[in-house]
């Protein structure tokens, strides 16, 4: 689903690479903790997944697409193929639940019928059910990340990012958006999540590819958070 | 993405951002306004040209008792040279009619004119010139008819009316030009207007076109809204513009007409013409200006 051949990501204005010839493969339904510290290439490795920037060396295909060739006007329909999670939801405050999750489906030009249709059944999947009238502020941090993770899902993509989802959340609620995910994943949906969360990472014992200075220094099948970063 | 959906945001970003909104209508409203003025002096200044290039004429004055130029030296013209003069004139192409003023034409006009002055009981009829009064298909081309006829025997001058007319109409057009100028550095404001405002516009609402970018919106349907947001404003001040120019347009026929009768006014047919041009002038400066803006700040 994901595999990088040496891929390096210079940014112009830095000597160090963010990303130093990493090669590595995620395969389709795998569930992967991106760890490391902060600067240690998290964020570039995620970026250049969404191709919101390209790679200076080296291959990437995403989703059956070699992104160093992919030009740009197609980007936008590669996109939908993935979904997208942060750490600050990122949701529109001027819509309701249900209008936010709807928005993903009219950006594509969805029937009105389909959005109808498949809204609720996604709140549905992510335990909003009653609150789709609701607006975002009304909604506690874990219940607007809810809202997020069916937004991403609803167009239902291969991949599935989440930047730091669960960075705002109080630890109970932590634990609800992540078997949320797992939830996901087992629908056949590969989820790549960066995070700084080790007792989540310890308890759900997925594959850990831990990074440092833009190096990979870890790839573990089922490993642990690891370091006490 | 769908129509409906489209008008939806369209219309929501009108209404969120409506101070400025309205400043760009009234803009527009203003800057076409004054860029229609300037389209209806151009008007204005071609009717005074038709209308009165209509009514001059060139005059060729024959040699009387009193000429002294040199093509007189041989005396008052003779019938000969009259009847020569008169089919020569009546040939040349250019030529649209010939009017031929007696001596005693001559004389009654002048009596006219100078009615009551001590030079009527001075001038007899024959001291005034015999002259034809040419009238030109196209008045500008005075100069075939000068070239053809100056220096003749027994012709003692060619004169051009437009000449006189020439000095006013310079006049006018500098004021046409400056109206145009001014019409067109007041677009050119408003196109600047709605650049900013679209950069505010793109501002506001980087939340949502960042998540329209998230979830795979093309480049094209994230600048649409904003795109038909500056259209529709430029419709809507180009409707005022119109408004504006069609009650400038009554005033001019209810107050400024009956007052001078010297010339015709523009007509209605001109205002329509004025407001297709200021509407397309709209639509394009808002494309322009909003196609420049969003390619700078709303990348993918």
């Amino acid at each position: 689903m994901i595999r990088c051949e040496n891929v390096t990501k210079t940014y112009s204005k830095q000597d160090r690479p963010a990303l130093d010839s990493v090669t590595l493969e995620v395969a389709k339904g795998e569930f992967v903790f991106l760890v490391g510290q902060s600067g240690s290439g998290k964020s570039t490795f995620l970026r250049l997944i969404l191709r919101e920037e390209k790679v200076t060396s080296g291959r990437m295909y995403v989703a059956g697409k070699d992104l160093s060739t992919l030009s740009q006007w197609k980007v936008p329909e590669f996109r939908r193929g993935i979904g997208t999670v942060f750490q600050d939801y990122r949701l529109l405050p001027n819509k309701t639940v249900s209008e936010n999750v709807a928005f993903a489906m009219q950006i594509v030009g969805a029937a009105p019928k389909e959005i109808a249709r498949e809204v609720p059944e996604v709140l549905e999947l992510v335990g909003l059910d009653d609150y789709g009238h609701r607006m975002p502020a009304e909604l506690s941090g874990g219940e607007q990340q809810r809202v997020a993770i069916a937004r991403a899902f609803i167009n239902k993509p291969q991949i599935l990012i989440a930047d730091e989802p669960t960075g705002n959340l109080d630890p109970t609620m932590s634990v609800g958006i992540m078997k949320l995910l797992d939830r996901i994943n087992r629908t056949g949906t590969t989820v790549v999540m960066a995070t700084h969360d080790d007792k989540i990472v310890d308890q759900m014992r997925k594959r850990v590819i831990e990074l440092e200075n833009g190096l990979v220094v870890r790839d573990q099948v089922r490993g642990i958070y690891g370091y006490s970063g | 993405m769908r129509a409906g959906f489209v008008t939806k945001e369209v219309l929501n970003g009108l209404r969120r951002n409506i101070t400025l909104t309205i400043a760009v209508v009234i803009t527009v409203a203003i800057s076409l306004s004054l860029l229609g003025v300037g389209l209806l002096a151009n008007s204005q200044v071609r009717v005074m040209k038709d209308y009165w290039y209509d009514k001059i004429e060139v005059s060729i004055f024959l040699c009387g008792q009193l000429s002294d130029s040199p093509t007189c030296s041989g005396g008052p013209v003779t019938a000969e040279q009259r009847a020569q003069i008169e089919s020569d004139l009546k040939t040349l192409p250019i030529v649209a009619n010939v009017y031929y003023e007696s001596q005693t034409e001559a004389f009654t006009r002048f009596k006219e004119r100078f009615k009551g002055t001590a030079l009527v009981d001075n001038v007899t009829a024959d001291q005034l010139p015999e002259s034809y009064r040419v009238k030109l298909k196209d008045p500008k081309q005075f100069a075939i008819v000068q070239s053809a006829f100056s220096g003749r025997p027994g012709i003692d001058s060619v004169q051009d009316q437009r000449t006189i007319l020439d000095k006013f109409f310079k006049l006018l057009g500098v004021l046409r030009d400056g109206a145009l100028a001014i019409g067109l550095i007041s677009v050119l404001t408003a196109a600047l207007l709605i650049s900013n405002t679209l950069r505010i516009a793109a501002f506001n609402r980087r939340r949502e076109t960042g998540v329209m970018r998230l979830v795979g919106a093309s480049n094209f349907s994230i600048q649409l809204p904003f795109l038909l947001e500056g259209l529709i404003s430029a419709i809507i001040g180009w409707g005022i513009a119109t408004g504006i120019l069609s009650a400038l347009k009554s005033l001019v026929d209810a107050r400024v007409a009956p007052l001078l009768t010297f010339t015709n006014f523009f007509g209605w047919a001109d205002v329509w013409n004025a407001s297709l041009l200021l509407l397309l002038t709209g639509l394009v400066v808002s494309a322009i200006a909003s196609f420049l803006t969003l390619r700078k700040y709303l990348k993918v």
